[in-house]
């Protein structure tokens, strides 16, 4: 690999601005310049160093400072485009049309566009997800190919810099000293640095204090937080370790639970409650009558054996008893079952009365529970109700069949067969809510309907999160390495005396020059430094920005 | 140079694997719906229902290995269901005696209704009830009917979701027969 050779000797990698060794500048723009550029300390950004082959080329893409601020700005848009109208995420309804119904409906031919554009459910497009894949690409890249060089170039620091370097530092000072003997000075300053809390380290009539060295890694530790942050998001999409489901439960039911193999739910009972108060002024404003008070399902949780195989629902023991409350989920294994729907009052059972329709009198009562209908209704040895069928979605008929277009009790149909002493051969009859039809003529007697019994439904869903830990985790680190960058800074004196006992000083940090200057005044004040000059300040020109070069 | 080679490798192999990462997440998500699914060749789950009409006999899948089972998930509401169900029994008159079985399973609906139902077509094959939607669940049953064909070896031979013909039902059974010794 080709090599820069420093005057002192110094190998150093192509793209090297300033000798990792004695810091005097290698490149023409640093030569030229008054205050060396000191990010990276000087390495060579390795995506500098080589560009041939197409992995190269890939690498320094993603590894570029504007690539990156690039793609978090797309990213930013993208993101935010998502928000314009809500997701289909967040709209009760299923299937497809109906969705692209409820965009054009709710949000005119705008939110058509928008539902047509796949803006509705941005957030799992593939685009936006390749998007997000390339901005965390970039961050690794860019991590890697800055926090190596930057790690490197500043575990190996020299303590003697060459003059060129030391020039051309922001902060520089040269003269003899005030006051006292000279051969003491450094030991002054070394005394005064420690106290300071800065790591010193002397080597023959140089001397480098250094303090919150750590401070330079805070944006990588802040990286690597957002990239196990992007990881965690990632799991989510693994098998098991994320479980969103919903399900219908009705009171009296059990059934599996998609998403948790083995386990069952059962409904014991859903309960609506109302506040009976007078409706308030406010109320009346938002046109509301009542105001609900709790909503609950008291639930049973059940596992079968481990062993057992679906279906099997003989073993299954009781894990747990909860009633599931708004904010009160049942809570079991990492899986939380929320209520997220209910349903009122579905028809369970029909209450019919066998009912003479020329006299009214009734010869007894029948009813048909519609989770469990018999074949036949005896009421004693001489009348009988025998079902026939049921249908408990009727849609009507085809070629004389009933049909029912559910499974769900919406609109239940019957036929019966009633038999009477007076009828002994038994009479047929359709009955469906409001609809009698009498296929054999005129019929001497009738089922009457006289009551229905209802049950409620709840609407679970089923939710688990085994990325929530690795997403606090990510988090915490993020945070820790953005504290880390922004209130630690990294603060380097270096203090040269030369052979006539004059002093040499330059500093830098690579933020908050207000307070190594008030370190470096102080020092100068014990040691009887030469007074220091602020060379950028000379120029009267503030052209670092303060918290600008963090990296 | 050596090192320069190394590099060169460390670099495509990290870039290899972020792709890589970026790749399986646009893959799942996009088929976030249909991993969960059962996939043909894969081993069917097994399970246990008991027979519509004897109650003592309950069929386990797992019993039924060296044949091959025709599984049909179906419900009354189900028009495309009731339509292929006299084909299918007529075909099962015929491959029964060759290793086929037969296995219709009914969502959840009451007994009342399914035995009417069955009565009224006068069809003749094993039917159960999946009662709390477990089988269902586990096959990942979406659209009825749907029917699983599960080889003598118990692996899951293909998937058909919507209604057959009675020459399809009958292709079907042959491609699932076990071979006579």
């Amino acid at each position: 690999m080709e090599k820069i050779i420093c005057v002192c000797g110094h190998e150093n990698p192509v793209g090297t601005k300033l000798c990792g060794k004695c810091g005097r500048p290698l490149t023409e723009e640093a030569k030229m310049s008054k205050i060396v550029d000191m990010k990276y300390d000087g390495a060579a950004i390795r995506s500098k160093t080589r560009n041939k082959s197409i992995v190269d080329k890939i690498w320094n893409f993603f590894s570029s400072v504007k690539v990156g601020i690039s793609l978090i700005i797309i990213n930013l848009i993208a993101a935010s485009i998502g928000t314009i109208f809500p997701q289909e995420f967040y709209i009760s309804v299923s299937t497809e049309p109906e969705k692209a119904a409820y965009y054009e409906k709710t949000y005119g031919s705008l939110g058509k566009l928008y539902y047509e554009l796949g803006l509705s459910d941005v957030y799992s497009s593939w685009w936006f997800q390749i998007l997000v894949g390339m901005l965390a690409i970039s961050i690794i890249v860019a991590s890697i190919d800055r926090g190596i060089p930057l790690h490197r170039s500043l575990k190996n620091q020299r303590v003697k810099r060459h003059e060129s370097f030391m020039k051309r530092q922001r902060i520089i000072g040269e003269g003899s000293i005030t006051e006292g003997d000279s051969s003491n000075t450094l030991n002054l300053v070394e005394e005064k640095m420690k106290k300071l809390r800065y790591k010193v380290r002397r080597d023959g009539n140089a001397l480098l204090a250094e303090r919150g060295r750590f401070s330079r890694y805070g944006p990588y530790i802040n990286h690597v937080g957002l990239i196990i942050f992007l990881a965690a998001v990632m799991l989510r999409l693994v098998p098991g370790f994320y479980v969103d489901e919903s399900m219908w439960v009705r009171e009296g039911e059990m059934r599996a639970v998609p998403g948790m193999e083995g386990y069952f739910i059962e409904n014991e009972k859903f309960i609506l409650e109302m506040h009976d108060n007078q409706a308030t002024e406010n109320q009346e404003l938002q046109g509301v009558n009542v105001v609900a008070k709790n909503y609950q399902t008291n639930a049973k949780l059940y596992k079968q054996t481990d062993d057992a195989v679906p279906g099997k629902d003989d073993d299954l023991e009781l894990v747990k008893e909860y009633s599931i409350r708004v904010n009160h989920p049942l809570q079991h294994n990492g899986y939380s079952f929320y209520q997220m729907d209910f349903r009122l009052n579905e028809i369970k059972a029909m209450n019919f009365e066998l009912t003479n329709k020329e006299t009214g009198e009734s010869l007894g009562a029948v009813s048909v529970d519609l989770t469990n209908p018999q074949n036949e209704y005896v009421i004693d040895d001489q009348t009988k109700v025998q079902l026939l069928g049921y249908y408990p979605d009727f849609s009507g008929f085809e070629n004389g069949e009933p049909q029912t277009k559910t499974p769900t009790p919406n609109n239940p149909a019957f036929i019966f067969k009633m038999t009477t002493p007076e009828k002994p051969e038994g009479e047929v009859s359709f009955v469906a809510i409001q609809q009698t039809i009498e296929p054999n003529g005129d019929n001497a007697y009738k089922m009457a309907f006289n009551s229905v019994e209802t049950r409620n439904m709840s609407g679970l869903t089923v939710h688990k999160d085994s990325s929530i830990p690795f997403l606090a985790i990510g988090g915490a680190i993020f945070m820790i390495g953005v504290a880390i960058g922004s209130y630690w800074n990294h603060r380097r004196l270096w203090v040269e005396q030369l052979e006539d006992g004059s002093i040499r000083l330059a500093a830098h940090t690579n933020k908050n020059w207000f307070g190594i200057k008030k370190d470096i005044d102080a020092v100068t004040e014990f040691a009887h430094l030469p007074k220091y000059i602020d060379q950028s300040e000379n120029d009267d020109a503030e052209k670092e920005k303060e918290g600008d070069s963090t990296l | 140079m050596d090192k320069k080679k190394k590099r060169s490798i460390t670099r495509g192999a990290i870039l290899v694997v972020l792709l890589a990462a970026i790749v399986y997440t646009v893959y799942s998500s996009a088929t976030n719906d249909k991993v969960k699914v059962l996939q043909v060749g894969d081993k069917a789950p097994d399970f246990e229902l008991v027979d519509l009409y004897e109650s003592g006999l309950n069929h386990r899948l797992s019993d039924y290995e060296g044949k091959g089972v025709f599984l049909n998930f179906w419900g009354t509401w189900c028009e495309p269901c009731k339509k292929e169900m006299p084909a299918m029994s007529r075909q099962y008159a015929t491959y029964k005696d060759q290793g086929v079985e037969v296995l219709t399973v009914n969502i959840a609906q009451t007994e009342f209704e399914v035995k009417k139902f069955l009565e009224s077509l006068d069809v003749h094959f094993p039917a159960v009830i999946d009662d709390t939607k477990v089988v269902m669940t586990a096959y990942n049953i979406n659209p009825l009917p749907t029917t699983i064909l599960i080889n003598p070896e118990g692996r899951v031979e293909k998937i058909i979701t919507g209604e057959m013909s009675e020459a399809q039902i009958a292709s079907y059974m042959e491609s699932i027969k076990p071979e006579q010794e």
